[in-house]
């Protein structure tokens, strides 16, 4: 099986002696749509970072297809396109010249610089847009531009820094969308992001980074299949004044008078409504309270923080 | 990446480049048309006149060449130095850095739009030069390879200058206290003949004289130096800066942490 990307014992120390990395291990499967979450300061933009050859690594290994950064940087470079969390592009010039002077920096000619370009810009909504100064674009028009100039000289795997910041829901789907398509025409799709909905909804490999050590390391299924516990939000036809009290489930009411069961894994929803239909309530609508993927985090992170604390008391 | 490959990237930052400048002309072509055109109202017909001969030529025409050579050399200068800092400040020198443009090739491509810059301010003010007196060529291939050679010179110090650089007043810092007087004093508005021993000894220390009497010589065939000296100090200085330039860029300092 041939790696879009392989890390193997990256560190990173800057200058100013923080530790963002401490020998992380990482491989990307060609053709997957792969997530790396973590907090902030987790060191997620540093590894990326580092892949794109915006920051110094201090030691270790990384190759992009088989392309040693050390060896073969630019061999590298060409399989890469990169969306960077700001925006980094020069606010004054035209929208069509900033994508077709990046396809000149990737040895691609004017003209058909310029046919990849009309391409991205027709795909991301923005060809109306063309002889538009930068800055006059919208935050989510930005955040297009920044995709189809990463992908103008269509790399093998995409990098994404938090693609969809600041960038309202429709759009943000649309983007999904997108994405998707071109996951689903080979390319290789890296992203991280904080919000977990759009890894679970669209990732099939998930690494969970956090003070710059990779905590965990495995497909999303397997991933979910650790749930033990999931919540549901209930919305009743009458309002209720407490929480009822239901044999075999934990719940209460929300702030919003909704009520919230934790159903563990493998007890069947029927009986809960069985529980609800004996007290007489009627219930109108259901939801997930939040996405399974966000909950998992949220319990990672925690477990390590409590683990590197323990390590602390040790240590000290 | 092939031949061609390089030479697109390579056209590509000078097309940015030359875009960015006559983007914003009013701030880069106009003003050194106007100030070069006040020179020559006021130090070459109003005090010139009184001046009479320098070198055995007119004060207008002693003052021509060194003052094309100062437009050419802070033109030059400046171009590179906002450029690239803009480009830093603004992270879109990130474009730059993950594409697989080699070093020398992005450090070629500034240079030439500096001097893309450069030279366009020297060919306005040429033109604005001959309203005002006669000009005749002494050393055609002199005037051409001092002029290209200098204005590479100072772009390469743009350069270095815009990658040491951490915020706006970094950029301004060597153009006022460093440049601008060397190029005063570097004979522009006159001979050094006219010093003391003294300071004539403490003018030849100064680079920039080398690079105005030598393009001097090439328009008048009148210099306070030997010209082929000037040209092979302009040599050597490109070789260092060549060198500093591309060492930086390899580490990476102030563009990669």
């Amino acid at each position: 099986m041939t790696h879009a990307l392989e890390i193997e014992g990256l560190t990173k120390t800057y200058s100013d002696g923080f530790r963002a990395l401490r020998g992380i291990n990482l491989n990307v499967r060609e053709g997957d749509f792969f997530a790396l979450l973590g907090p902030n300061g987790a060191g997620k933009s540093t590894t990326l970072g580092i892949v794109c050859s915006l920051v110094n690594k201090s030691d270790g290994r990384v190759s992009v297809f088989g392309h040693d950064i050390d060896t073969d940087l630019a061999g590298a470079k060409l399989n890469l396109g990169v969306v960077p969390q700001e925006f980094n592009f020069n606010q004054f010039e035209k929208v069509l010249d900033i994508v077709t002077t990046q396809a000149g920096y990737y040895g691609i000619s004017l003209k058909k610089a310029r046919q990849s370009a009309e391409k991205y810009l027709k795909k991301l909504g923005l060809w109306e847009k063309r002889d538009s100064p930068a800055r006059m674009l919208s935050g989510g028009m930005k955040r297009r531009l920044m995709i189809a100039r990463a992908l103008v000289h269509e790399p093998r795997l995409l990098i994404l820094d938090e693609p969809t910041a600041g960038v309202d829901i429709e759009l943000r789907r649309s983007m999904w969308d997108f994405l998707e398509e071109m996951n689903r025409q080979g390319t290789t799709i890296i992203l991280t992001t904080h919000y977990l909905e759009e890894a679970e909804a669209m990732c099939r490999n998930i690494a969970i980074i956090d003070h710059g050590e990779i905590i965990r390391h495995t497909s999303k299924r397997d991933l979910l299949k650790q749930l033990s516990v999931e919540t549901f939000l209930l919305d009743t036809e009458e309002p209720l004044e407490s929480a009822p009290s239901l044999d075999g489930f934990n719940c209460k009411l929300d702030s919003e008078g909704s009520l919230e069961v934790e159903v563990s894994k493998g007890t069947g929803l029927n009986s809960l409504f069985m529980e609800l239909e004996k007290q007489g309530i009627k219930v109108v609508s259901m939801r997930t309270k939040a996405n399974r993927l966000e909950e998992l985090f949220v319990r990672m992170v925690e477990d390590n923080a409590q683990d590197a604390g323990k390590v602390g008391e040790v240590m000290a | 990446m092939n031949l061609q490959g390089l030479w697109v990237a390579f056209t590509t930052i000078i097309v940015r480049e030359v875009r960015r400048f006559t983007r914003i002309w009013p701030q880069t072509l106009l003003p050194p048309a106007v100030t070069m055109t006040l020179y020559f109202i006021i130090f070459g017909n109003l005090i010139g006149s009184r001046i009479g001969e320098m070198g055995g030529y007119d004060y207008m025409q002693f003052i021509v060449p060194g003052l094309i050579m100062m437009s050419v050399i802070t033109n030059s200068y400046s171009n590179v130095v906002s450029s690239f800092f803009s480009m830093k400040f603004q992270r879109s020198i990130e474009e730059l850095l993950v594409s697989p443009v080699p070093n020398w090739i992005i450090l070629a491509g500034y240079v030439a739009g500096g001097m893309a810059r450069g030279l366009s301010i020297g060919l306005i003010v040429t033109v604005v030069s001959l309203a005002f007196t006669h000009l005749s060529i002494h050393n055609l291939p002199m005037v051409v390879i001092t002029v290209f050679l200098t204005s590479a010179l100072f772009s390469l110090g743009g350069f270095i200058n815009a990658m040491l650089a951490t915020k706006f007043d970094d950029i301004s810092i060597v153009p006022t206290f460093v440049l601008t007087p060397l190029t005063y004093l570097g004979g522009v508005f006159y001979s050094i003949q006219l010093l003391p021993d003294f300071w004539q000894g403490v003018s030849m220390a100064n680079p920039i004289l080398y690079m105005v009497n030598g393009f001097r010589y090439g328009i008048l065939g009148v210099s306070d130096v030997n010209p082929f000296v000037s040209l092979g100090m302009i040599l050597v200085f490109i070789t260092i800066l060549t060198a500093i330039s591309l060492r930086m860029l390899a580490r990476g300092k102030g563009i990669r942490h």
